[in-house]
């Protein structure tokens, strides 16, 4: 599926997250994070970073992990992105979403 | 009342076992949930509270006995020891797939947003205090709160 944003095109699976994270950009993020009715602050911005280092460093992600991540703790990461915190967080950083349980 | 579609809302979650396996199957299963941003109650009763027992929540074991998925005969599992070596072996395979403990799994929840319930009724027949459970725990509760807890549309109750 092709979506497009301030003229960039790029892919995303029926779910909405990018095939392809090189095509990602910050404005994708802040297209996506306002269809999930979120505003990115700095804090979100902290966290999406994180996110997207460990994607590059092929860390399989959970809520687990990221609680132990000391960038954010899980209460923290369900008020930044409520309603499926890791499902939302993975998809406005552009990075596939996680096959976790925990 | 809005109609939803037949989306889950909430998942109401009963633990009234005290077996490793049980009380790790309650814990993904509310800790799922919330992941889905779909909302989770437990109420732990009977041997469910062990879970949330200070005491006892890092003592829980795996059934050895009347287990046949164990695959061990019945009179094997039986002998001393064998519940704990069991156990044992199972934390084990758990920690490699980064399965947090009980303790660590409760403060998941709580953090997660959670709310755990214990069953007054279970309570009082144990002589279990307050003071005893978990810090998290929301509170002692009876059957007719849950149920209270457990109006509205999409919600669905589950037994472990």
């Amino acid at each position: 599926m092709n979506a497009s944003i301030a003229g960039k095109e790029f892919t995303v699976n029926e779910e909405g997250y990018l095939t392809d994270f090189n095509q990602w950009n910050e404005q994708i993020g802040e297209s996506i994070a306002a269809g999930a009715n979120i505003t990115l602050t700095p804090r979100h911005w902290e966290v999406i970073k994180y996110l997207q280092n460990e994607h590059k460093s092929q860390v399989a992600l959970s809520i687990r992990r990221v609680g132990k991540s000391g960038v954010v703790d899980i209460k923290e990461f369900y008020a930044l992105f409520p309603n499926a915190p890791l499902k939302t967080a993975t998809k406005i950083a552009g990075v596939p979403k996680p096959a976790s349980c925990i | 009342m809005e109609n939803n579609n037949g989306k889950i809302r909430k998942m109401m979650i009963i633990l009234s076992k005290g077996t490793l396996e049980n009380v790790y199957a309650a814990f993904v299963l509310a800790n799922g949930a919330r992941m889905e941003g779909i909302e989770a109650e437990m109420f732990f009763t009977f041997f469910g509270l062990e879970a949330i027992h200070k005491k006892k929540l890092e003592h829980l074991h795996v059934a050895t006995v009347g287990n046949p998925a164990m695959h061990m005969p019945t009179m094997l599992g039986g002998l001393p020891g064998m519940e704990s070596l069991a156990s044992i072996m199972m934390k084990k395979e758990m920690e490699k797939i980064d399965m947090p403990d009980v303790h660590e799994f409760l403060d998941i929840l709580s953090a997660s947003g959670v709310k755990l319930w214990a069953c007054k009724l279970a309570m009082d027949m144990f002589h279990y205090k307050k003071e005893d459970l978990y810090e998290g725990v929301d509170a002692i509760i009876t059957v007719g709160d849950f149920y209270k807890q457990s109006e509205g549309e999409g919600v669905h109750m589950l037994m472990v």
